[in-house]
């Protein structure tokens, strides 16, 4: 692919996870993940339910607070200030200040409903970056053109397919300009006739070298798309790699098990 | 009953829109329902201990309009106490300081718990608790302002306060579930997008809220109208007072409590239209 002619061939760490850990209650859902992602990286978490996937993209933009371990963004850390070689909690404020940095595409779209398309896009660069409005209009119908869905700015989300509301969701995540795009799952709540064009735009993103991590059932999207494939289970990442090899030739039974399973 | 109708005997034209087969219980139920309704009007219509005249005249008499936008403004002044201070009271009930926890907790029993006409009674009579209101510097004879209790809590201010502090404690359960009732994905979106909680909580969670919170609330402002006329017992001014006063010389009970029920009405009504319409834009982007 000429994509990845066009990514810089120096190797740049965007976000580095170290011994992660989270537990809900009993249930240790991430056991010590490690994890490095590039600059313009395309990595894919594929795995079973409940092997921690969601988890621990949540733990990116600090939506889940990590028991243990250090996820880092650019060699800050997320949610904590390095002081004197030991991590202390940010303020609230702070982490929020992070989270700009940081894009995320939901399953459930969670589009704003009493807001318009435009209005969605529109809310977080206004109230958030403070950036003048009619800036980002425009950015924002700029963005809405690239997911193709310009006459839609005065619609409803209820107005709109759940392909449509997935699109929109993708384009309010991208008007903050952020350096990373976290996809939780965002086409499982899709009709299947609609999975196509929202993969479609994820494509089309990944393209212009947008770091992203997509946790994905789209095996297919995974092989085109994805520079490396992770395959977690049981709360640690079994098995990382480029896709040939992940899903080709895999060198873990419990990765032949699920590839096997998904394909039947 | 019905048989079975071949298409040459369906009518193709349809004059009028068909109509439902009627059963005698219909009839009777009707009927019965009518011969009660008649009896009542009857009843009072021609009731010769009820003057008629009287009700008219004192319909708009200047103590009975005062007392009317007295009772109007006490419930909207009470209404926008409950709003605010329950707005505060859920948010604090919900927010992660235990402390703040307890103190929303503790108001809600204690103002739902004692019985508004009590509560009423102790605003009224605050003076005997406190001859003076002042406010100092604390721990120190250093006096800011001081005052009468009396001259500052009036029968008015009482009323407001009395009906504002209760009605808060309700407002904060009917608040604090709608915004229970606003899905967690709406506030993680906006965490996501890099929004403050209280930016997440005035830009998308309490906007959403709002269209589950309206319903009760306009409820609420209903029986709050009418609570106010409790506050005749610590001569608040309002349209109770004033009619009962009316009726203290002329003893015309009935006609006097006929011409407060008549004002009771036509606010509750207009309430009713402000609501449905306040409703109406509140439900922009939802279809139903």
């Amino acid at each position: 692919m000429t994509a990845q002619l066009e990514k810089p061939t120096a190797r740049e760490a965007l976000v580095r996870l170290s011994g992660v850990r989270k537990s809900f209650g009993d249930h240790e859902v991430l056991r010590g993940v490690d994890l490095q992602i590039d600059r313009g990286e395309v990595l894919c978490l594929i795995g079973p339910s409940g092997s921690g996937k969601s988890t621990l993209l949540r733990c990116i933009n600090e939506l889940e607070t990590v028991d243990d371990g250090v996820v880092f963004l650019e060699d800050t850390p997320i949610g904590h200030i390095a002081e004197g070689g030991r991590l202390r909690r940010m303020r609230p404020r702070m982490v929020a200040r992070q989270r700009r940095e940081i894009g995320m595409v939901f399953q459930r779209f969670n589009l704003f409903p009493h807001m318009t398309v435009l209005e969605n896009i529109v809310e977080a660069p206004v109230r958030v970056r403070r950036e003048p409005i009619g800036e980002v209009r425009e950015r924002a119908q700029g963005l809405l053109e690239r997911v193709g869905l310009s006459t839609h700015a005065d619609h409803y989300p209820a107005q709109l397919s759940g392909g449509q509301q997935q699109r929109v969701a993708i384009a309010r995540a991208l008007a903050m300009r952020p350096k990373l795009m976290l996809f939780d799952e965002p086409t499982s709540a899709l009709d299947p006739e609609l999975v196509g064009e929202v993969l479609d735009v994820m494509r089309g993103l990944a393209r212009t070298g947008m770091t992203m991590v997509v946790v994905t059932h789209e095996m297919g999207f995974a092989r085109d798309v994805a520079d490396r494939i992770a395959f977690m289970d049981d709360g640690t990442i079994v098995e990382i790699g480029d896709p040939a090899t992940v899903l080709g030739n895999p060198s873990h039974q419990r990765t032949r098990t699920f590839l096997t399973a998904i394909r039947r | 009953m019905s048989q079975v109708l071949t298409p040459k005997d369906v009518p193709l034209r349809r004059d009028r829109q068909p109509y439902a087969e009627r059963h005698w219980g219909t009839w009777a139920g009707a009927a019965v329902a009518m011969a009660i309704v008649a009896a009542l009007i009857a009843s009072l219509a021609t009731n010769k201990n009820l003057d008629y005249g009287v009700i008219t005249r004192n319909l708009t008499a200047g103590p009975v309009l005062r007392g009317l936008l007295t009772t109007f403004v006490m419930s909207i002044v009470g209404m926008v106490i409950g709003l605010v201070l329950g707005t505060l009271v859920a948010l604090a009930r919900m927010s992660s300081n235990r402390v703040l926890q307890a103190v929303a907790f503790a108001y809600i029993w204690f103002f739902r718990g004692v019985p508004l006409l009590v509560q009423l009674l102790v605003w009224g009579n605050l003076g005997l608790l406190f001859a003076t209101l002042s406010l100092r510097i604390p721990f120190t004879q250093i006096v800011l302002v001081e005052a009468n209790t009396n001259k500052v809590v009036t029968a008015t201010v009482a009323a407001c306060l009395g009906l504002g502090l209760h009605e808060a404690a309700y407002m904060a359960e009917i608040v604090r579930g709608g915004i229970l009732a606003v899905d967690v994905g709406q506030g993680e979106a906006a965490t996501a997008l890099g929004m403050t909680s209280s930016l997440a909580m005035r830009r998308i969670v309490l906007p959403q809220a709002l269209r589950v919170i309206i319903p009760p609330t306009g409820n609420q402002f209903i029986s709050l109208l009418k609570a106010s006329s409790l506050v005749s017992v610590i001569a608040g001014g309002d349209l109770l007072t004033a009619v009962e006063n009316i009726s203290a010389v002329n003893y015309r009970t009935m006609e006097l409590l006929a011409v407060a029920s008549f004002w009771y009405l036509v606010i509750v009504s207009v309430l009713s239209i402000g609501q449905h319409f306040l409703e109406r834009r509140l439900s922009r982007g939802h279809q139903r």
